[in-house]
């Protein structure tokens, strides 16, 4: 019996690879192409036009994007373990929502505390997700209505959002932005505050993913097993919710990641989580950086928010998903 | 082993049994029966720990139940719910999982951890399962695999919540026997059943709850027949028969037929 037997193994190796080469293109690729020894170029020479390119406009929209997108999707996968809902996500529920109000709050304070704009979202990003994770342990509603109350949390969120908005007017065209989201005006600083929270819970995510197997066998088994399942449960909340605000504090409300990717990586590596949460976070910044790409490209000189083209994208994957879900073999 | 006194069991501030005092022994299969919310699950799930205690003690080798820490409890008692999760894992997996509370920080197998998930395999006879994915196992294939789940974490006290409903009488059968051999390697079993033809043909000993919660008969199938309670707490007539072969065989019929 090997500890790690797997489906497409090989695909899963081959992931790190994709994402270089995905990295390199988002360097490359934008209204000012770069060849590849430009690029190269670019990143030893500090006085030639290919190294502000770089260091001001594509570095930190392509480490926004990797952060963003792995956060996203990892915090996803909590949510899907620790609510036990396949249909959960950090967008869905209105995790995202609450760290989109949390910086939000601070913005409008001061629009450049960009240290403290991180903090402000998980602290968002927490309230709601333990509010829904009350509502769902007090009723011990079903799984749709679970969905339902977090739609139902993010509408409150998003119009306590709008009032904010309309009492500091001069808010209003970052937060059409920010509301879409979108990684156009990154900043290097943004992404260094949100990475110091990321991070570390990337890292303690790793160090505790195991024990998501035996969440999954259910509240009940998982505490016969010996799992602390309230502590346990908590710390993944926390952890979910430190990813959504990192991510959503300098990209805005980015959807469907968090949703999709856990599904996209149980779909191609298996549901043990050993495999399938590092499997969300490559995947997830595979795909945001992609979508930033494609939205960049598409329609140059014109440029698409990353959060238009993934709502597409996104919500017709949302779509398979719910037709899916109902031939029972969603997992 | 494990220890009942002037128990009181109950959830949701209700309380369903009020005073429940039991000796468990090693290597018996005890089986509780009784109608319908009579507290036999509540009963299994408070010495599970799933539940609260209301009163009155539970002692593990002589220990006060709450006093053991979670991952110690689950070194010796494992429980088996009614409902679970069907997660889309292969069975071996599944089973691997029974030995959550043996492992250390890395959570990695050890070779005596594999010699018991093996062992455990082996014993629930689910050895031509193990790479199937429990999503694709029929009932009775998915219940052999939790089993051997529970028997992998290798405890003295197993609690089994219904173990054969919505079996056919072949996989609940099986499951019998399979609890049956958890015995005879000393394990004390607790169960409750439905069926009282299955508990009265495979117990070592039956504790009849009535629907108040109170334990009404407590001994061997026989001795449990001949106290005619099963009559007056079921509402039904019970006939003992006598096989050729010599076997004790117990029909349960409507009363006025």
């Amino acid at each position: 019996m090997r500890d790690l037997s797997f489906p497409r193994q090989r695909l899963f190796r081959a992931l790190p690879l994709l994402l270089l080469l995905v990295m390199a293109a988002s360097l490359c690729l934008g209204s000012a192409g770069l060849s590849l020894s430009e690029l190269y170029q670019g990143l030893r020479d500090p006085h030639s036009a290919a190294y502000r390119i770089l260091f001001y406009a594509r570095l930190p929209r392509m480490l926004g994007g990797l952060l963003a997108g792995a956060s996203l999707a990892v915090s996803g996968a909590l949510l899907q373990n620790v609510l036990n809902n396949s249909l959960a996500g950090p967008n869905v529920i209105g995790v995202n929502a609450g760290a989109g109000l949390g910086t939000l709050i601070v913005m409008s304070i001061s629009p450049f505390a960009v240290q403290w704009m991180p903090m402000a979202a998980f602290f968002g990003a927490l309230l709601t997700a333990l509010l829904i994770y009350a509502v769902a342990s007090i009723s011990g509603a079903s799984r749709t209505t679970l969905i339902l109350a977090g739609v139902a949390i993010s509408s409150i969120i998003n119009a306590v959002s709008a009032c904010i908005k309309t009492f500091f007017p001069e808010l209003s065209l970052s937060y059409a932005t920010f509301s879409v989201g979108s990684l156009a005006n990154t900043t290097m600083d943004q992404v260094k505050w949100a990475a110091v929270y990321a991070l570390p819970a990337l890292l303690a995510v790793m160090l505790v993913r195991h024990d998501m197997n035996i969440l999954a066998l259910g509240e009940e088994t998982a505490g016969a097993l010996g799992l602390p399942v309230r502590a346990y449960r908590f710390l993944l909340i926390c952890l979910a919710a430190v990813l959504a605000g990192a991510a959503v504090s300098y990209g805005g409300l980015i959807g469907f990641v968090g949703l999709l990717v856990p599904h996209m990586a149980r779909m191609l590596f298996g549901s043990d989580h050993r495999i399938a949460v590092p499997a969300s976070a490559l995947l997830g910044a595979i795909s945001l950086l992609l979508c930033d790409l494609l939205g960049r490209t598409l329609f140059a000189p014109f440029e698409l928010h990353v959060g238009i083209v993934l709502s597409v994208i996104g919500g017709a994957g949302f779509i398979f998903l719910i037709l899916k879900r109902k031939g029972g073999r969603l997992s | 082993m494990i220890e009942l006194r002037h128990l009181q069991t109950g959830f949701d501030g209700r309380v369903v049994s009020r005073d429940l005092s039991l000796r468990l022994e090693k290597g018996r299969l005890l089986t509780l029966i009784g109608p319908n919310g009579c507290g036999k699950t509540t009963l299994l799930r408070t010495l599970a720990r799933a539940l609260p205690a209301r009163g009155g003690e539970i002692l593990l080798d002589g220990q006060p139940l709450q006093s053991y820490r979670r991952r110690a409890l689950a070194l010796h008692v494992a429980y088996l719910p009614q409902s679970r999760e069907v997660p889309d894992i292969t069975a071996e997996a599944l089973i691997a999982h029974g030995r959550f509370p043996h492992l250390g920080f890395s959570r990695r197998l050890s070779e005596r951890d594999r010699i018991a998930v093996e062992d455990a395999i082996h014993l629930a006879g689910a050895d031509g399962l193990r790479h199937k994915s429990l999503k694709t196992l029929s009932g009775g294939e998915r219940q052999r695999v939790y089993l051997a789940m529970v028997i992998a974490q290798e405890t003295g006290l197993v609690l089994l919540d219904e173990p054969g409903t919505y079996l056919d009488i072949g996989s609940r059968f099986e499951v019998m026997e399979i609890a049956r051999r958890l015995c005879a390697r000393g394990a004390a079993v607790v169960m409750t059943l439905h069926d009282l033809a299955d508990a009265m043909a495979f117990s070592d000993r039956i504790c009849l709850m009535d629907a108040e919660g109170v334990i009404r008969c407590d001994g061997s199938p026989g001795q449990v027949y001949d106290s005619g309670l099963l009559e007056q707490v079921f509402g039904v007539a019970v006939q003992r028969v006598t096989l050729p072969e010599g076997q004790t065989q117990y029909c349960f019929l409507p009363r006025h037929v």
